[in-house]
């Protein structure tokens, strides 16, 4: 919707005048989406709209780096926030500016504790302070790193051109290492006049600053002291290479923090020098268990800017492979429980024996088991090959439903299942969405939150399934809830299947190089591991300017410290599968 | 298996059904070989289709690997499988070290090898080879599950042809302090580049 | 009662142990010991339709990989001119992701103009995530994906991984082999060009 004249859509302007009402001059519409409040009634607007207008989920907060004027505003730091109601509808946009020289916005913890980890990120990558968070240390690199990565101004050790294609492959290209352009012959780059003789590594110490004050005697007659413990991050039960640290009394959890960052690839800032369409195979490498999810949440975000329509045909074969990602995923997240739970390898098997069984579909469609790289923006890459349906059909209408049916009784009769989860780490529902959680781990508290429902995309409005919801919260629950997803995504597949059209499956034609036209937008979907958003920001040329992708279980990991707390340290390892994180997209 | 090594003594025709000779190395690295087992060190997506690979599909069992031990004490490969970051590199390496001799690494993957498609990443490490030394290359994004396994062969051709005279933790003067572990700092800390950065750093 | 949940469990782990030599009992009697492990047995055990036994004894048995399946690119050699149907054209190399395609464009030695032919072509492999994105933008069909994986290799400082355009190329025989309907629709489509140049 490009007029000559910068449109602002409905919703803004109801957003406007309702704050206009009790913030006098403190609103005005943004350059693309949403609204830009003053920095020091930022806290205020957001108690507004929690309390008043509803909007008590935030999904992401994250910033953008402006060194020149845009058409609107001057050159400025952004924080950018996206909030929804829980009952469901479209997201809402803050954005708040702040100076270039010394970034500081105020931060809305206290508001919404989903912000957490978020403003802790920001602050890492992009150098935003946020005055009034309890706890402002780096979250994905280490304390006493030099920089903040995500800047327009930083270079990376092997950089070579800021947008792809680099013009050094074609038509004189003579394969040149990187190593070789660097001047360590590595990735590494110290800061002038550093000696490593007088300097005292302060990354480890950081990391156990939250525990400091609290070690020491418990205060009762029998003098015992609590410890720090690490699990991690190289450990058979953490789902990739997570580190948590937990101070025990005995054996139980006092206080737990999660460490991240050891899988941190810089997907934000390679995703900037790529093209539009090069982004796609990294999306897959992002929640590498559900890459179809992960294209299709990038894909859905890029025609919002693009303003393409999907043909019908495409848009059921999207749906087809989402919904056996979903099953693929929870088949093998009860897997791998079940496996932290002791069992090791057993039921394990029998859940990488299905998935094993859908990826084989996957390879016949799309030509990789794993990193499959299937959609495009507009449709799908290759039309299904010849004998895909019988055998998807012999699938969704014979195995998995027996093999539902099989794992249904394998567990949740069995005492011993029954005695390690439930009434284990019980999530209130209120609680859980001001964490910002989402997917099973916030239905199975009682919310029936679903983005399939909160803001329909693609076609899953004309098809007939429920959400599954539990009220319990406990871990017992988020496991019938996956349980019952898997027998809903069966049902949504038989639809679809018999529902299938012909026609094309691509809308135009797939170029690499092209142009998307300047905007902003926010596109999300439901994956099978809770809200995969992709925040994208175009200036009109073939890369993006700002790509920033929310993922659920980055989020999700806000709550783990409240959800251990009071439980044993057995407790724990089950508790963080209950969540069902892959460490792909909480560190990207 | 009848003695295709010359040096072996011949052994007398009323014996011959009982008494089966064999060259020492032989024995000493087939029983190697069949019995390695590999270390948990699933980093990335690479992680996933080691799993595959040992999930009942590809069986490790088949070859003796389906113990995959947590702790690298007890380990005799490790298969660094995804992308090694600078945060992660002081671990893998600590790892490496405590691994008890005689130990293996296969680089799995395209960002094992050489950091791969993230190679330009502030936070990755080009290539685990930077850090620890590798024995197979795997490459591929991630390798199949019988890719993995053709590496793993590939490393027993190799163990095959390894005299046991010459190997190097039965030698008389084996000192082996490892790798020296790196450390987090203004960028990653590695210790055996630390004059080469001074002395860049005074030319300039 | 309580331990019926363990027992239900463990009706489930007992079923499928005793399938696993009921199963083999039945390609025992369609044919013998071996009979399981036989090529006609392999795709009916790995369908969604086997019970049993899922294991594929690599390397002796082999998984046949789908037609679409994305390996390592390769350049398709035209028989009739003995070298790649590749141009030069560089649309491989912007699309790339990682950018690990090198081109050097050929030019004629007497008039110093750009020929339609790589002089020099480089993929580094170690960097190569496999995406298909140059197969599938190349207007020319000259690269195309291989179904290579068993490239192990005992080191990389030798440039094991960075392969040169001999490295690269293949027949078209393999690519017709392992791409069959992708190549029938290749000759169709040369085959209507044909016609309606012939029309002319």
């Amino acid at each position: 919707m490009n007029d000559n004249e910068t449109q602002v859509s409905q919703p803004t302007v109801e957003l406007l005048s309702a704050l206009e009402g009790r913030f006098p001059g403190a609103a005005q519409p943004a350059e693309y989406e949403g609204v830009v409040v003053a920095p020091d009634q930022l806290v205020d607007v957001a108690i507004f709209l929690r309390d008043e207008l509803g909007y008590d989920y935030l999904s992401l907060v994250t910033g953008v780096d402006y060194p020149e004027p845009t058409t609107q505003f001057p050159a400025r730091f952004e924080a950018v926030y996206h909030m929804s109601r829980s009952e469901g509808g479209e997201p809402l946009t803050l954005h708040a500016h702040a100076n270039r020289n010394d970034p500081v916005v105020p931060s809305v913890v206290n508001v919404w504790p989903s912000a957490s980890v978020h403003e802790r990120e920001t602050w890492d990558l992009m150098g935003i302070r946020f005055e009034g968070h309890p706890d402002l240390r780096r979250i994905l690199l280490w304390e006493g790193y030099e920089g903040h990565p995500l800047r327009k101004d930083w270079q990376e050790v092997y950089y070579e051109e800021d947008n792809k294609p680099f013009s050094s492959r074609h038509p004189e290209g003579r394969p040149v290492q990187a190593e070789a352009r660097a001047p360590l012959g590595r990735n590494l780059r110290y800061p002038p006049g550093w000696s490593p003789k007088a300097w005292k590594p302060e990354a480890e110490t950081k990391v156990y600053s939250p525990f400091d004050e609290h070690i020491g005697g418990n205060g009762r007659s029998m003098a015992t002291d609590q410890i720090v413990v690490n699990f991690g991050p190289q450990h058979p039960s953490t789902h990739g290479v997570l580190r948590m640290v937990a101070r025990l009394d005995g054996e139980t959890i006092q206080q737990l923090e999660p460490v991240l960052g050891y899988l941190h690839r810089c997907h934000e800032k390679i995703g900037e020098r790529n093209t539009w369409l090069a982004n796609m195979p990294f999306t897959d490498r992002l929640d590498y268990v559900c890459s179809m999810s992960n294209n299709f949440g990038y894909a859905v975000a890029v025609e919002k800017l693009l303003g393409v329509e999907v043909p019908e045909r495409a848009e059921y074969i999207r749906v087809i492979m989402a919904e056996l990602t979903r099953i693929l995923n929870h088949l093998v997240s009860i897997g791998f429980f079940t496996n932290d739970l002791g069992v090791y390898l057993t039921f394990m098997l029998y859940a990488l024996e299905e998935r094993e069984l859908i990826i084989d579909l996957f390879e016949m469609a799309s030509g990789s088991r794993m990193m499959c790289n299937y959609f495009r923006f507009g449709g799908v890459a290759r039309d299904l090959p010849e004998g895909w349906l019988p055998v998807v059909k012999d699938l969704v209408y014979e195995r998995l439903p027996r093999r539902l049916e099989e794992f249904e009784r394998l567990l949740l009769d069995n005492e011993v299942f029954r005695a390690r989860t439930i009434g284990v780490s019980v999530l209130p529902g209120d609680v859980a969405v001001a964490y910002g959680c989402t997917g099973p781990l916030l239905r199975a508290s009682g919310v029936p939150y679903d983005i399939r429902r909160a803001e329909p995309y693609s076609i899953y409005d004309e098809l007939d399934w429920d959400v599954a919801v539990a009220y319990n919260g406990d871990i017992y629950d988020r496991f019938v809830v996956r349980f019952e997803e898997i027998r809903q995504s069966l049902r949504i597949l038989r639809q679809a299947l018999e529902r299938l059209p012909e026609g094309p499956i691509l809308s135009g034609k797939v170029q690499p190089t092209a142009k998307v036209p300047a905007g902003e937008a926010y596109g999300r979907v439901e994956s099978p591991k809770g809200e995969l958003g992709f925040y994208l920001v175009s200036d009109g040329t073939a890369n993006p300017y700002r790509y920033r992708i929310r993922a659920p279980s980055f989020a999700n990991l806000g709550v783990l410290g409240e959800l251990c707390r009071g439980h044993l340290v057995a407790d724990v390892v089950a508790i963080m599968a209950s969540i069902d994180i892959t460490l792909g997209e909480v560190d990207r | 298996m009848t003695a295709q090594n010359s040096s072996l003594p011949e052994v007398p025709s009323e014996l011959q059904g009982n008494v089966h000779l064999m060259p020492w190395d032989k024995f000493y690295n087939w029983s190697r070989k069949r019995s390695l087992w590999p270390l948990f060190t699933g980093l990335a997506c690479c992680a996933f289709e080691f799993i595959a690979a040992a999930a009942s599909r590809f069986d490790m069992g088949r070859f003796g690997m389906d113990i995959a031990r947590a702790s690298p004490r007890q380990a005799d490969l490790m298969i660094v499988s995804g992308t090694v970051t600078k945060k992660m590199a002081p671990q893998v390496v600590r790892l490496y070290n405590q691994m008890a001799e005689p130990k293996y690494v296969i680089a799995m993957g395209a960002c094992a090898i050489s950091g791969g498609p993230f190679k330009e990443g502030y936070n990755v490490v080009s290539g685990v080879d930077k850090l620890i030394p590798v024995d197979v290359y795997v490459p591929g994004c991630p390798p199949r599950p019988e890719a993995l396994y053709n590496a793993i062969l590939t490393l027993h051709a190799k163990m095959e042809g390894e005299p046991i005279k010459s190997l190097r933790w039965y030698q008389k003067d084996a000192e082996d302090e490892g790798v020296p572990v790196p450390v987090l700092g203004p960028d990653m800390v590695d210790w055996r580049l630390m004059e080469e950065a001074a002395t860049l750093e005074e030319s300039k | 009662m309580y331990g019926m949940g363990i027992l239900k469990t463990l009706s489930v782990t007992v079923g499928r142990f005793v399938t696993t030599y009921v199963d083999d009992l039945k390609w025992f009697f369609k044919g013998g010991f071996g009979k399981r492990y036989s090529p006609e047995a392999l795709p009916v055990r790995q369908s969604p339709r086997g019970r049993g036994v899922f294991t594929v004894q690599y390397p002796n048995e082999r998984l046949p990989l789908p037609e679409n399946y994305r390996g390592f690119p390769f350049h398709v050699i035209d028989p009739e001119t003995g070298k790649t149907r590749c141009t030069a054209c560089g649309i491989c190399t912007r699309a790339c992701p990682p950018q690990c395609i090198w081109i050097v464009r050929a030019t004629d030695p007497e008039t110093g103009k750009a020929k339609r032919e790589p002089e020099e072509f480089y993929i580094d492999v170690s960097i190569c995530m496999s995406c298909g994105l140059c197969a599938e933008v190349c207007p020319f069909n000259a690269i195309k994906m291989n179904h290579d994986y068993e490239i192990a290799t005992y080191g990389r400082d030798g440039g094991e991984f960075l392969w040169d355009l001999e490295h690269l190329s293949k027949s078209l025989a393999h690519h017709a082999a392992i791409h069959p309907t992708d190549y029938a629709e290749e000759k169709a489509e040369q085959e209507r060009k044909a016609a309606t140049k012939a029309k002319r």
